[in-house]
């Protein structure tokens, strides 16, 4: 990112052991400064994996995870900084290579970078501070506890003098790194919990932030793969004559996933592509479309499954409730849509092999590179650029190992770009699901007992993705029952933004609004009883409740409807209010309360709150990914639309105060939105969606 | 292939490249300005807008051989310090997530400016629409839109 030089890219490992060696052995870890003056003076000094400090003043974070918009390089170095005392204003920050140093899986998924790094780098941050104060300490002559940090500076409190940090970080750089220095208070934060600017935003709004398809090398070729369009295919015959005619096309070069035309730019890559004559063997999947898909799951789901939940004996239950309620919910498969096509630049040689690639998977895209080149993971380097976007996509290294195969075959750098075609029919997408419920109540009309049967395709080991949303419920019904059956029709699937949360929450919040219009009970009254004992839920349900006006007149044809969800350590309750308009629902307003625990960068919260309601919202007004004979019809925006700035809600994130541990916030709003959506036009119009996305005829 | 000659961020330009190339892939490929993104190569994202003669233009859709004889601004060109009124309300409402579509909205919505002195939600709607965010920053854009008008209101810069 910020220091790292595009074209003519320095080896960072010759030139680290060039500089150490040069200086005497006294410099490690010297990196090049934000606009690469390089100069002796502006030497930087590594007091930890996480901090180093420039004898120009200039502090260095390291951000071992990666950009994808979420804030993650604003919101670690918060933590970083919290701790340091350093300036805010002389941070640099950089994306470190794959380290072990830097955690055994190094990448962002999950939410889970403000979780997993919430102690480890105040800690961080904490011992290069006290290297700080005990080199000034030395320097000084006095006792450690004169001394205190302060922005950029330790200050000697018995003389009051002070000297930078720069100057003390070639003889803090020297001392042994403390183990266990205590961590402050959280009443003695001044940045954590303080909105704070985003710190790569000046690189964002003039076209200088490199992301992973930007990024140039001398004598680079240009790639793009033809890949089968069934899923599953293998290539049967070719004949490449008329694209090597292509002017600027260079090579023709098959690979496992398909075949590469490499050209000397991108355009001609995709017109030499476009005249290649390929011949599938199209595969078993061929025979596989999106009705056949709900039809298996239909059935499926008419049959006892795997069971996922038990608590209480939900059939004894079933056979003895008052009512009993039954309903079928389906979702589509999605894709991901990153705004930034995938696309991998990759260089082997003989003994060594350099990637740079926007990843949500530094760790992952490694282990692909050294198993295509058969390298030791020490001769391969990841460089990690800023994303345009992952959602999960980009936690998958198969385009970088696309792109691996391509460079050792060609034995060129290479840069694969995905076109926004094969980004959205190769995609590894959020699964299509299928819930089939049936729920008791009992004769005051509050529920007793709760089934479901889930048909999925799951992934990632075990029920869990395919079932989450429905079986972890929070309420407190007698009687819980989830089963699952796992479908899998050969369509790639993966994680998606909230994953099993993006369809299960829709489906488990609007059935338990069935359950509340079963039972004549206000759905706000319904969660309030069956959350009697969950604090933080309930907490962040009357947050809502209160700023959304629970119960106010509306104007006519209006109507509020609640999505709940707690997902990646996070409780987040929203209240929709959405109307069907010219024949177009009409989204107006969505109050969310969100309970993350302590709100580490609270304009980042609401930025990420936001987010993840476009992104849900997206999904539920308009997201739907087909499958014919094997392969996906839609190909590009006009068949895969998302949200528009003229359909944007006014959003409110309300954050409840908290003081307990940060929970993630990445995906935290993505499922909530559907449901309270859908639930809102249930009280507009008295139609029940079931079924995504919303189609205006399903409300007439 | 004729040499094409144009105006690129106020210097003259000359390539040598295939007359149907589009200026998207000129530019980033061919001259390096990777600052114009690749979104759709439909003309349907916006993400690759820049300025053709003064009007917004889908790059990925314009044939190089087109812009002949014309004046093309990119991000890179649009000040040399970030200091368009645009660029400055951005910075002030912090509106880029991950910020690949940043430039295309950014262009827009300076093209959007030189027009309207005082855009209303409806004129930014219609200008922006086409402009797809997936990270959703479409609140904060609006904001800095309003913000960006008056800065360039109280600099004189628009009618
Ligand atoms: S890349 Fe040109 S409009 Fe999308
Ligand atoms: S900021 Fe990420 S697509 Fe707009």
């Amino acid at each position: 990112m910020t220091s790292q030089l595009k074209g003519g890219q320095l080896n960072r490992r010759s030139f680290l052991r060039t500089t150490a060696a040069a200086a005497g052995g006294l410099i490690v870890g010297f990196q090049l400064p934000e606009t690469s003056r390089l100069s002796a003076e502006t030497a930087a000094l590594k007091l930890n994996a996480f901090v180093h400090v420039g004898t120009d003043d200039l502090v260095t974070l390291f951000i071992h995870k990666a950009e994808m918009g979420q804030g993650t390089v604003t919101s670690l170095s918060m933590l970083l900084a919290e701790e340091l005392e350093c300036d805010w204003k002389k941070i640099r920050t950089e994306f470190p290579g794959v380290d072990r140093e830097y955690g055994p899986n190094q990448g962002v998924v999950g939410s889970a970078s403000i979780r997993s790094s919430w102690e480890s780098l105040r800690r961080a941050g904490a011992a290069a501070r006290e290297m700080l104060i005990q080199a000034a300490a030395q320097r000084w002559g006095v006792d450690r506890s004169v001394c205190r940090a302060e922005n950029n500076t330790v200050v000697n409190t018995a003389a009051n003098t002070r000297v930078s940090y720069g100057s003390l970080a070639e003889a803090a750089s020297k001392l042994p790194v403390p183990a266990n220095v205590a961590l402050k208070d959280s009443k003695d934060f001044h940045l954590i919990g303080k909105p704070t600017k985003r710190l790569d935003t000046p690189a964002k709004v003039n076209g200088s932030a490199t992301f992973g398809i930007d990024v140039r090398l001398p004598g680079m070729l240009y790639a793009v793969i033809a890949r089968s369009s069934v899923f599953g295919g293998k290539m049967a015959g070719l004949d490449a004559s008329k694209a090597r005619l292509i002017p600027g096309v260079k090579s023709v070069i098959p690979v496992p996933s398909g075949v590469a035309v490499l050209a000397d730019n991108t355009w001609s890559a995709i017109e030499g592509r476009r005249a290649l004559s390929i011949m599938w063997n199209d595969g078993p999947v061929a025979s596989v479309s999106t009705r056949s898909i709900f039809q298996t799951f239909t059935e499926r789901t008419e049959q006892p499954g795997a069971v996922a939940r038990k608590t209480g004996d939900g059939d004894a239950a079933l056979a003895g409730a008052a009512k009993k309620i039954e309903a079928v919910y389906a979702v589509p498969y999605l894709a991901h849509a990153p705004m930034e096509p995938l696309n991998c630049v990759a260089h082997v040689r003989p003994d060594s092999c350099e990637v740079w690639a926007s990843t949500q998977g530094q760790t992952a895209a490694r282990a692909e590179a050294v198993r295509i080149t058969g390298l030791k993971p020490e001769a391969v380097q990841v460089h990690t650029e800023y994303m345009g976007g992952g959602f999960g996509r980009r936690a998958r290294a198969d385009y970088i190992g696309e792109a691996v195969e391509v460079s050792k075959a060609a034995g060129v750098p290479v840069k694969l770009t995905w076109t926004r075609e094969d980004d959205m029919q190769q995609d590894w997408y959020r699964p299509a699901s299928l819930a089939r419920f049936a729920a008791g109540l009992d004769a005051d009309g509050w529920p007793l007992v709760w089934t479901a049967r889930v048909a999925c395709t799951p992934f990632g080991g075990g029920s869990r993705t395919a079932v989450e949303g429905v079986a972890d419920i929070a309420y407190a019904i007698p009687h819980i029952q989830v089963e699952h059956h796992a479908v899998d029709p050969g369509i790639p699937v993966s994680y998606w933004r909230s994953v099993g949360y993006s369809q299960n929450t829709f489906f488990a919040e609007s059935f338990l609004d069935e359950l509340a219009a079963a039972g004549g009970k206000d759905p706000l009254e319904l969660r309030r009883r069956l959350l009697a004992n969950s604090p933080r839920l309930l907490a962040a349900l009357e947050l809502a409740a209160g700023k959304a006006g629970w119960g106010r007149k509306l104007p006519p044809g209006h109507g509020l409807g609640i999505g709940l969800s707690n997902n990646i350590g996070s409780n987040t309750v929203q209240i929709a209010e959405a109307s069907v308009e010219r024949g177009k629902v009409r989204v107006h307003r969505v109050v969310c309360a969100v309970d993350c625990g302590q709100a580490v960068n609270p304009a980042g919260v609401e930025q990420q709150i936001k987010s993840g309601i476009v992104f849900g919202l997206s999904a539920a007004l308009k997201g739907g990914i087909t499958i014919l004979q094997g392969h996906v019809v839609e190909g590009n925006f006009h068949q895969y639309d998302v949200l528009r700035i003229d359909e944007m809600p006014a959003v409110e994130v309300h954050i409840v105060p908290s003081q307990n541990p940060p929970g993630g916030i990445g995906e935290a709003s993505t499922p909530g939105i559907a449901p309270a959506v859908a639930n809102a036009l249930f009280a507009a119009t008295g139609k029940r969606i079931r079924r995504l996305p919303i189609r205006v005829q399903d409300l007439a | 292939m004729p040499a094409v000659r144009f105006t690129l961020n106020g210097k003259p330009q000359t390539v040598d490249v295939v007359p149907n190339m589009p200026l998207l892939w000129v530019l980033r490929d061919t001259l390096g300005l990777t600052g114009t993104k690749f979104g759709c190569g439909m003309a349907l994202c916006g993400a690759c807008t820049v300025h053709v003669n003064g009007q917004p233009m889908r790059s990925c859709a314009t044939p190089i051989s087109s812009i002949a004889g014309k004046t093309v601004t990119t991000i890179e060109g649009l000040s040399p310090d970030s200091t368009n009124p645009v660029q400055l309300a951005w910075i002030e409402h912090d509106v880029p997530q991950c910020g690949y579509c940043q430039s295309g909205q950014i262009m827009t919505a300076v093209a959007l400016l030189a027009k309207t002195s005082r855009p209303t939600d409806a004129d930014i709607d219609e200008a922006l629409r086409n402009n797809i965010c997936r990270c959703g920053t479409y609140d904060e854009i609006r904001r800095a839109i309003v913000r960006a008008a008056e800065i360039q209101r109280a600099q004189g810069g628009a009618k």
